[in-house]
């Protein structure tokens, strides 16, 4: 009879004698999170620190999940997150793969992606804020909502600004369903600072806070490399030479973005490159020219001669 | 109706069933979002059958993957109308116009006084008949 008890109480869950032994590494396996590690890795250069913590963390759901096995009911961990760092340092990519992460340690149903602006939450006259930011909640459940420049939601010098009402309409979600979605809130890292000593109720709601550091010349380089790889182009030697000392000299310039500024660079020197073999009129082009990037296609930027930026699209 | 024992009215699809619970209407929002259908809640005071439209309570949802949504939307309206008749409906818009393809009670009033017959005598001696809610001989808002 105490036996048919016991067994009620666990709730439908087996609770596991205490002497049981858990597979850590089986659980592991089991979830498929080292493939999603191994991507970040791949597909991110860099940013040691960021795949530290994210790795830290799924290393704490991952305990969690075993804990839970032996019904050590610890709350279930806030999971809402701020990604901190400049402009182009992968913010976005990063949130994307941990919303991967979570939805393979079942954390979120789904495991999708909502990113969004203060734009998509806030409304233009009154009455318009809640059921917009409503409307983005719902789209996000049972997945994750990226909220990109998470400070523009709040704007002190405008007091009635309908920011505030977006910001307290999330604080109610991201305490109330925190089953349902967790929340991720992006942007620089000084603004955001100032965004968290303003709002108290985010400070306390958002667990972990992740930095992403700016990438070195060297990094960039990797990366401008990469996005040439994926895209069917490579340097030749000397263009490589050439990209080598515009990093330096581009980082040093306003507006720099990392590797947003080195996309927006490779494109510029795909378009010259594509010029230059038009304005050859050699009409026999072999596979390599159409892939090479050389160094008169990237020493025509502007950055080179007199350290000013290259017109056209420049974030 | 004394046909209808527990004068419960049955319209849309499970009315025959014991009202749903909460894990039963997240799978059936489940099954329609995996579909591709946009779930939308409607209520209403007036349950005569050929009461087609009921009033909207919010937009109806696209683009959601998850349940949670719609069931934080079902609750709010139970909370604003505890006492009125709420549906969920799930619209298909793969032929080019909406199609409702589901259409459930969530919610229905503690007590349901059912409907009336009446008869109208008309030319000769022929009889037309008509069916009547008791509960709307009160004026809206004050049905239930």
């Amino acid at each position: 009879m105490s036996h048919t008890e016991k067994a009620g109480k666990g709730g439908g869950g087996i609770t596991l004698p205490d002497d049981v032994l858990v597979d850590l590494e089986a659980e592991f396996k089991v979830s498929n999170i080292q493939e999603v590690l191994d991507k970040l890795d791949r597909e991110l250069v860099g940013l040691k620190p960021v795949k530290t913590r994210i790795r830290e963390i799924a290393a704490l759901l991952l305990v969690d999940r075993l804990r839970k096995q032996f019904e050590l009911t610890s709350e279930t961990p806030t999971l809402h997150m701020s990604f901190t760092g400049n402009p182009g340092t992968g913010k976005t990519t990063v949130a994307l793969r941990m919303a991967e992460i979570l939805h393979r340690l079942g954390y979120v149903r789904e495991g999708h992606l909502v990113a969004v602006t203060r734009d998509d939450l806030v409304g233009q006259y009154i009455g318009h804020t809640a059921p917009k930011t409503k409307e983005v909640i719902k789209k996000a459940m049972g997945g994750v909502l990226f909220i990109d420049e998470a400070y523009y939601l709040y704007k002190p010098e405008n007091e009635r600004d309908y920011g505030q009402e977006s910001i307290e309409i999330l604080l109610q979600v991201m305490e109330n369903n925190r089953d349902d979605l967790v929340v991720i809130l992006a942007g620089y890292k000084d603004k955001m600072d100032r965004f968290f000593d303003s709002n108290p109720g985010m400070r306390s709601r958002v667990a972990q806070h992740v930095d992403f550091p700016d990438y070195s010349s060297d990094e960039l380089m990797a990366i401008a490399k990469l996005m040439l790889g994926s895209q069917n182009y490579c340097f030749s030697p000397a263009g490589e030479r050439a990209f080598r000392e515009y990093i330096p000299l581009r980082m040093k310039l306003e507006h720099f973005a990392n590797a947003r500024s080195i996309r927006n660079a490779l494109d510029r020197a795909r378009l010259r490159q594509a010029n230059r073999l038009f304005a050859g009129r050699k009409n026999k082009l072999t596979k390599n020219d159409l892939v090479t990037i050389e160094a008169d296609d990237v020493l025509a930027s502007r950055v080179f001669q007199d350290g000013q930026l290259d017109a056209g699209p420049e974030s | 109706m004394m046909t209808n024992h527990g004068n419960r009215i049955t319209q849309g699809q499970f009315s025959f069933l014991p009202d749903l619970t909460d894990a039963q209407i997240t799978s059936q929002i489940k099954y329609a979002l995996k579909s591709g259908w946009a779930v939308s809640v409607e209520y209403t005071d007036d349950p005569h059958p050929r009461n087609t439209y009921w009033d909207m309570f919010g937009m109806p949802m696209f683009d959601l993957k998850d349940p949670a949504g719609i069931l934080m939307e079902i609750n709010n309206c139970r909370k604003t109308f505890p006492n009125h008749y709420i549906r969920v409906m799930a619209f298909d818009s793969s032929r080019g116009w909406e199609t409702p393809r589901m259409s459930y009670i969530v919610n229905r009033p503690k007590k349901e006084p059912g409907f009336g017959l009446s008869r109208q005598e008309s030319d000769g001696r022929s009889i037309r008949y008509t069916v009547h809610s008791y509960a709307t001989d009160k004026p809206e808002g004050e049905r239930y």
